[in-house]
């Protein structure tokens, strides 16, 4: 196929819609607005829907009615917004409802600043609602990947009718690359038998809920929703390994951090340093037993961990690592961004060079 | 072979348009490409600028922090990134607002008079595709039909009669240079 | 024998778990009895609140949605969007969850002219949570956050949404009825059944507000929980048709 000019945030309104997702409910907030301007314009088109909702609160739980009616249904937001969003995330994952979120990460925290950053791993990974939930996140480098992995998000959801969270910061929704639009392998997806689509007479009423007022009932529906979860960890994990083998240094590193680690790697072998990347794509489940085989190669002497954040996927590096190998930090918060030569530095300086 | 290209000046002075058709034409040619627009209050009228990487090779990073060419349509973004130019690497200046010299002598410069020319063709937001034509002549690494392909397809209907005055605008351009 | 009186088809045989006197149960009726009545219980979809009536899923036999605080508005709004032609949708909300938690989203649900009918009980106080200050409490009025009574220097005076929801152009039916006796019943049923009608005629957002007693929170027996009301909030609270697109405004 072809390949074309995407921007970033327009490449993930149009694999919504390739997606079959004719439902978008979001508020405007910078640096995603390319996404709900996109869908404004296409969506009523293929005769779907696109409306802004008076706040992100708003948004997510028009997402929610939506999901329950079965349909797919996307929204997008940046970090704050999505701060505002984790109460409908939390009902979304307690009453099993599968939608798309899209979080463009700036800066923070509070209104931060609108350039890219990674401070939001926390909330995404662990979750900024209440209660033990998990979702699927992933964290596309490319406009290509992004592009991708929206399209696949919304089978994964259906599939176990749960929300996908994509992350990736602003500078991955602003740029453009040469993307090819390609079919994602499909799912076999179970009926939505649950949805609420009007009794019609024929069948009991079905209901949307995530309360369950017996404790022994929400004991039970939690320990069904962390089966779901474990099916996720043990199915959906995805992970890239770049020169690894063999290399002294192991960066870690996801989303554009993972594209100047790239750069970074060329500068270290140029002085003879062999550097790998390791690069989890999601972001939960967590690729830590591929990280550890990765790392406990006997030739890694420094794992340097490189987020656009003061560290925090780095609390994940030293869980999945279990003390096997000594982990720096190297990275920046607030929307700056490191260079190639920086991040070469921070490898050189972990490995006493 | 690898273009690390830096375009900065005013909010509508067709900055962002000089680089997604050097990174469309880029890739209609084959070769990887990328286009990292700076973004932000700035777009609305204040100094905007965005990194273009052309490649024969897999871009790992979209990120321009030494440019092998800047084209600068104002002074400010002459002087904000003239330092960080390679050594070697082409200036472009739109000689017709900024008047002061480039301080390096390490580096080619090309004046173009990218609004005046613009201005004899009866159109200002030529300028920018006159700039272009001197980038294009001056580094070789894009075919001019290809460019003209690309205006075809872009200027349809009404507006078709804007082809013309592009490649006029394109060829002036390139006559810049020597 | 002849059957002089059957529990309407609209109502699942859920046992209702509402204290003596309260009056959603009255209203749990109503909205099932009209549902049933236009024949709409097999294309409605409905929206429960939190609060007292967060159970309202386990008793209205049709689809729903249980919603957060104050989002039934929104939920709903998507719901009407994505859901086939014909759909009926409807919130049932109460003061704490429409009034504050939910003010934006029901607000904004009647300025788009979201196309789905909202019951909006006012009972001048939080009941699931055990008898908080509302924003429609009265001034003077007891409450647990409100010891000696809603201080209106403290707290301003209480809110009239059906006043508010009548200003906007998007609204169609605003009416503000009561359950305290017979008469009142059967308009209250008269203006739901309106509303559940205007709807479907896609004439824009209704919204029937209904007072409604809390007398275990109110602290009072369900009889004196009646005069309560007539005595306090209806002065207040005046009843009556705030907004019609059809017809006259009475």
């Amino acid at each position: 196929m072809e390949k074309e000019l995407w921007k970033g945030n327009e490449a993930v309104a149009e694999a919504a819609i390739r997606a079959g997702c004719k439902y978008f409910f979001g508020y405007p907030i910078t640096p995603q607005n390319e996404i709900p301007e996109y869908l404004s314009y296409h969506l009523p088109k293929i005769g779907g829907c696109f409306l802004q909702a008076e706040s992100e609160v708003a948004a997510i739980n028009m997402i929610y009615g939506a999901a329950g009616c079965g349909v797919r249904v996307m929204t997008s937001s940046s970090s704050p917004g999505i701060s505002l969003k984790q109460e409908g995330i939390t009902y979304m994952c307690g009453a099993e409802l599968p939608a798309v979120i899209v979080n463009m990460m700036r800066g923070g925290p509070g209104l931060g600043t609108i350039q890219p950053a990674q401070g939001d791993y926390f909330q995404a990974t662990r979750g900024g609602g209440n209660g033990d939930y998990r979702h699927l996140v992933y964290a596309p480098a490319t406009i290509q990947e992004a592009a991708d992995y929206v399209q696949m998000a919304f089978d994964v959801a259906d599939l176990y009718r749960n929300p996908v969270m994509v992350v990736a910061d602003g500078m991955i929704g602003q740029m453009m690359e040469a993307i090819e639009w390609r079919e994602m392998p499909k799912r076999e997806l179970p009926e939505k038998t649950w949805a609420t689509t009007g009794t019609k007479g024929e069948r009991k009423p079905n209901v949307i809920n995530s309360l369950y007022i017996d404790p022994n009932l929400c004991a039970e529906h939690n320990e069904r929703l962390a089966a779901k979860y474990k099916a996720m960890e043990e199915n959906e994990t995805r992970w890239e390994e770049v020169n690894t083998e063999n290399c002294e240094v192991l960066f870690v590193a996801y989303g554009t951090p993972s594209r100047i680690t790239k750069a970074a790697i060329k500068l270290l072998e140029k002085e003879g340093i062999k550097a790998g990347l390791f690069r989890p794509i999601t972001l939960w489940p967590y690729p830590s037993k591929q990280l550890k085989a990765a790392a406990s190669q006997e030739s890694v002497k420094a794992v340097v961990d490189f987020e656009l954040s003061m560290g925090q996927m780095i609390d994940d590096v030293k869980i999945a690592l279990e003390g096997c190998r000594p982990v720096t930090f190297v990275g920046k918060a607030g929307g700056v961004v490191p260079t190639p030569a920086e991040v070469a530095a921070a490898a050189k300086a972990a490995i006493g060079r | 072979m690898t273009n690390e290209i830096m375009i900065a000046g005013f909010g509508g002075q067709g900055v962002m348009a000089i680089g997604k058709t050097l990174a469309e034409a880029g890739m209609k040619e084959g070769k990887d490409v990328s286009w990292l627009p700076s973004y932000g209050p700035e777009m609305r009228g204040g100094t905007a600028n965005c990194c273009v990487v052309i490649s024969e090779e897999e871009i790992v990073c979209p990120i321009v922090l030494e440019p092998t060419e800047l084209i600068a349509m104002n002074l400010p973004s002459l002087r904000k990134f003239e330092h960080d130019v390679v050594k070697g690497g082409t200036i472009f200046v739109n000689s017709s607002i900024i008047s002061e010299k480039v301080e390096r002598d390490d580096v080619r410069v090309i004046n173009v008079p990218c609004l005046d020319i613009a201005n004899e063709l009866g159109n200002a937001k030529v300028a920018n595709m006159v700039m272009l034509g001197a980038y294009i002549e001056a580094m070789g690494n894009l075919g001019t039909e290809t460019i003209k392909e690309m205006l075809v397809h872009m200027f349809t209907g009404p507006k078709a009669k804007l082809v013309d005055l592009n490649i006029e605008a394109l060829r002036r351009g390139a006559a810049c240079v020597k | 024998m002849a059957i002089v009186y059957q529990k309407s088809k609209g109502l699942t045989d859920a046992e209702l778990h509402y204290c003596p006197g309260c009056t959603h149960g009255i209203v749990h009726k109503l909205v099932a009895e009209v549902l049933e009545e236009l024949d709409l219980l097999g294309t409605t979809i409905g929206v429960a609140p939190v609060g007292c009536s967060v159970f309202a899923y386990n008793y209205f036999n049709c689809d729903m949605h249980e919603a957060a605080h104050g989002r039934a508005p929104a939920v709903a709004t998507a719901i009407k969007r994505v859901s086939a032609p014909g759909t009926t949708v409807f919130t049932y909300q109460g003061d704490g969850d429409l009034a504050a938690i939910g003010t934006a989203e029901i607000v904004h649900a009647a300025m788009r002219g979201e196309k789905f009918t909202t019951i909006f009980i006012n009972n001048a106080i939080y009941g699931m949570t055990g008898g908080q200050m509302a924003p429609t409490t009265m001034v003077g009025q007891k409450a647990t956050t409100a010891p000696l009574g809603r201080d209106k220097d403290h707290y301003g005076s209480p809110i009239r949404m059906s006043e508010i929801i009548s200003t906007l152009e998007g609204a169609a039916y605003v009416t503000r009825v009561s359950v305290h006796d017979l008469a009142s019943l059967n308009k209250a049923k008269k203006a739901i059944k309106k509303a559940f009608q205007m709807q479907m005629e896609g004439k824009g957002f209704t919204f029937v507000e209904v007072l409604a007693c809390c007398p275990t929170n109110w602290g009072k027996t369900p009889a004196a929980s009646i005069e309560w009301l007539k005595e306090n909030m209806i002065p207040y609270f005046p009843l009556g048709v705030y907004k019609d697109v059809d017809g006259e405004v009475k």
